[in-house]
């Protein structure tokens, strides 16, 4: 029986990274009794599944992983429990039955995430219609930057991967593509953004760098629509409550 | 929500921000309007070190059990956080409440080893206190150490207001009660210390002058101040096993240096090593009721989640319940994806069985630490290890399928000889050698020997204290013939052998078996820029040998002559129970090459049978 995890990650531990996080639920699993389920060979580990790391710093509403389970346990009470043995900083949200299917699991069927991103309030360079600036600079028919891999750096149009935006209260939402095939990070479009703002720039005394902003990770989807036409549905929603 | 001392942009320009943070599972969070006492528990070396220190779990959850107190943790700030702390001027903070130190009643500072003496006066610096116990006011809080190294506490008197000498488990209730006494009475910062001087095992450096001879040896030590004794008896646990002990010990966000449930099975060693000052400080042994170890064992898997358990203790395999302890671990917990971490032990048929339980055989290595590679030298030490002991212990585990063996030996030690280090590279020879007997389709490929050596620092409480040690230079003369005495044997190609810095040892031996002197050469090189000198991309030796030219004071004299039978030493104003004489007795047996049987073996009155209690009194049970 495979279950999906929900929870949420704010405050202090915006500031433990992504195997970190891995390794304080698999002593979750532990102090909450969630009967989850090993490996075998010489040095089982536990069968769990991260969706998307999130990046050191940022804050989450919308953070999932999936288990494998050795016995049924309640929604309610798994939910209960986990929170019982977390801290301050991660709140698990909910607890559902996925379908048994591989494909089905986290990473592989992840598309898109939705994330809030505001402006910090110590540093002021961003002019005062900036939000309207965001609109125009999204507007664009392309987006080109340079995006630094591994061994190379190549040029890519990132518009395709901004699926919907909106501005408002002084804060930008922004869904992005997420996954194995396309990933878009936030602080890249708002970096893309300063450079737009301010293409001459060179230093951050002088002009806005993405570290000005906040971000925080609101939701993740998966794409439940065709070939020609994206429908995305939260990877929540593909679960079922366990009684 | 908790506020954090630091904000997000230092915390993310900086490695390993969950330093920081706190907010762990199982930390303690009260209400500090609620509390009469702030007490912070400082362990002076990075978080992932200081988190895996059992010591400050055992006093956090003792601390804490008390309704009274809130007890808060601090580690050192790495390099790249204790610049920017100076920069901004940002106090150093607990982890908990992430409240500035310096508004605490009690630091309390563990010191666990030499080298990390500059990082003690980085907290006091960064925390805003001053270095000098002599220029702290009534708002300053109460510096006090505590901890192995506190067994020659000289060369940081200056910067204590109280030394803790012993166990903590014993008298911290009356510090603590005395403190909130004090507090309410309005009187002075040296009347709490004249009050703290007359608990037993707390020593008050302010109360005592040293008067030294003319060529630098301790004439007198004595107390300047009614209240302080003339000797501070150490503080020691007799019943471990209803000894206070964390049931919910913190667990880490980060990997820390051991990640693990820790059972610690017994306090004491009873062979009597002369070499080992843990050996002669904490007698007389005391063994943990197991079933109590099994509880716990229980519990603390359940309260932090870990995934691996260990035993802590030294000479484990002398822990007279191993075998029942061992075989539930593996049974109860094993197939629970739990690992059992096996503390070294003898080899022999048992830990060969309960090895090849619990580790993949091809890739862990057996351990045998015969310190010396002669017999004759071994004999000087006292280490009841023969070379027999350990052909035959490899042997059987070459047989069983372990082609690794790590072998740990010193160098340096009283009386040694050429031959004698010539012998280190032959004896890892000659277990090679016990591996290429077995018949060649029988073993897998080649066996790997990595034998490693340290050089040898006397210190204080134990027989050696008396001994000279050598220079630097002598030092990397013995690694060398060991060296090429490695190059000359048959198997040289299955055979490794390292060897570690010898500038780190003098410095060692100075702050061991230093006197009240020695501090003004470890302010004068945390002056210059020390600071984690036990890491070596930090350590900087020039640094040191300046700070010695600077202060005019010569390392040579701490470390290069033998001692006279009766000079006064520095630490002898600590009674442990083992007597002075015991000691200089051992150290003649050790000139004598004479072996001296273990406390089972037969009592050598060394004088720790005065607590009443322990391996001491098993035989009259």
């Amino acid at each position: 029986m495979k279950a999906r995890i929900k929870f949420r990650k704010y405050g202090a531990l915006r500031f433990i990274g992504h195997l970190d996080v891995m390794r304080f639920f698999q002593k979750v699993m532990r102090r909450a009794d969630i009967p989850i389920a090993f490996t075998g060979g010489y040095s089982p580990h536990m069968i769990m599944s991260f969706a998307s790391p999130l990046g050191i710093g940022l804050s989450s509403d919308g953070e999932y992983f999936d288990i494998e389970l050795t016995a049924p346990v309640s929604s309610s009470e798994a939910v209960r429990k986990m929170n019982e043995a977390c801290v301050e900083g991660i709140e698990v949200l909910s607890f559902r039955q996925i379908p048994e299917e591989k494909k089905m699991t986290g990473m592989t069927i992840l598309a898109a995430a939705d994330y809030l991103v505001q402006p910090l309030e110590q540093r002021r360079i961003l002019p005062e219609d900036w939000t309207a600036r965001f609109e125009a600079f999204l507007a664009q028919p392309e987006i080109r930057i340079i995006k630094q891999t591994k061994r190379s750096e190549k040029e890519v149009d990132i518009r395709p991967m901004v699926y919907n935006w909106t501005v408002r209260d002084g804060a930008v939402y922004l869904q992005l593509a997420a996954g194995s095939s396309q990933n878009l990070k936030p602080d890249l479009v708002m970096e893309a953004f300063c450079r737009y703002l301010d293409p001459a720039a060179d230093t951050s005394e002088t002009s806005a760098v993405p570290e000005d902003f906040s971000y925080r990770r609101l939701e993740m989807y998966a794409d439940a629509g065709t070939d020609t036409e994206r429908k995305l549905v939260t990877l929540e929603s593909l679960g079922t409550e366990i009684a | 929500m908790r506020s954090l001392a630091l904000n997000d942009d230092i915390l993310l320009n900086i490695e390993k921000p969950a330093r920081y943070i706190g907010g762990e599972v199982n930390s303690v969070m009260k209400d500090p309007e609620k509390v009469d006492i702030r007490f912070a528990m400082c362990f002076p070396d990075i978080y992932e070190i200081g988190m895996s220190h059992l010591g400050i779990q055992i006093l956090y959850d003792m601390f804490n059990r008390r309704e009274d107190t809130w007890c808060e943790r601090v580690y050192s700030p790495w390099l790249d956080l204790d610049k920017v702390l100076r920069e901004k001027k940002i106090p150093l903070f607990a982890l908990e409440s992430q409240d500035p130190i310096r508004d605490f009643d009690f630091l309390g500072i563990t010191i666990q080893f030499e080298m990390c003496y500059t990082n003690i006066l980085q907290i006091l610096e960064l925390s805003g206190i001053p270095l000098h116990a002599s220029e702290r006011t009534k708002d300053d809080p109460f510096v006090i150490g505590g901890g192995p190294c506190t067994y020659n506490p000289e060369p940081l008197a200056e910067f204590f207001d109280i030394f803790y000498i012993g166990e903590g488990e014993t008298v911290y209730d009356e510090l603590l009660d005395a403190y909130k006494e004090w507090k309410k009475s309005g009187k002075s910062r040296k009347e709490f210390l004249e009050s703290a001087a007359q608990i037993e095992g707390l020593y008050v450096p302010a109360f005592y002058d040293p008067v030294y001879n003319g060529d630098g040896t301790l004439k007198s030590f004595t107390p300047n101040n009614l209240h302080a004794p003339s000797s501070v008896r150490k503080q020691v646990v007799m019943d471990v096993t209803d000894a206070s002990y964390p049931m919910k010990p913190v667990v880490p966000f980060i990997k820390a240096t051991q990640d693990r449930v820790v059972l610690e099975i017994q306090r004491g060693c009873i062979r009597g090593c002369r070499f080992c000052q843990a050996g002669m400080i904490y007698r007389p042994t005391r063994e943990r009721n197991v079933n109590k170890l099994k509880e716990y064992a229980r519990t603390m898997l359940k309260t932090t989640g870990h995934e691996e358990i260990s035993l802590s203790s030294l000479s484990s395999s002398d822990y007279s319940e191993l075998k029942e302890l061992v075989t539930f671990l593996i049974d109860e917990f094993k197939g629970k994806g739990i690992n059992i971490s096996l503390p070294s032990l003898r080899i022999d048929a048992f830990s060969l069985d309960v090895m090849s339980r619990v580790q993949d055989i091809r890739k862990s290595s057996l351990t045998f630490a015969p310190e010396a590679g002669s017999q004759r030298m071994r004999n000087v030490i006292n280490k009841g290890l023969t070379e027999e002991d350990i052909l035959d212990g490899a042997g059987q585990a070459f047989e069983g399928g372990w082609s690794k063996v790590k072998l740990y030996f010193m160098l340096g030690l009283p009386t040694e000889t050429e031959e004698d280090m010539r012998e280190i590279a032959r004896l890892s020879d000659r277990v090679a050698r016990r591996y290429y007997e077995i018949p060649k389709e029988q073993r897998s490929g080649k066996c790997q020997i990595t034998a490693s050596s340290s050089f040898f620092v006397p210190k204080p409480f134990t027989p050696f204290q008396w001994a000279s040690m050598c220079t630097a230079e002598e030092y990397m003369r013995r690694a060398d013939i060991v060296k090429d005495e490695f190059q000359n044997q048959l198997n040289r190609k299955s055979l490794k052998y390292n060897w570690h810095d010898a500038q780190v040892t003098v410095l060692e031996g100075v702050m061991a078996r230093g006197d009240r002197k020695v501090g003004k050469v470890v302010e004068e090189a945390y002056r210059l820029g020390c600071l984690f000198d036990s890491w070596t991309e930090s350590f900087h030796n020039d640094l040191w040998m300046q700070a010695f030219e600077n202060t005019g004071i010569d390392p040579n004299f701490y470390n290069l002559r033998e001692r006279e039978e009766d000079e006064l030493f520095p630490w002898d104003f600590i009674d442990t129970g083992v007597t002075r004489k015991f000691l200089r007795r051992e150290w003649e047996n050790a000139i004598k090459e004479t072996v001296t049987p273990n406390c089972r073996q037969q009592c050598s009155g060394c004088g720790a049978a005065r607590f009443g209690g322990g391996v001491c009194c098993e035989s009259k049970n």
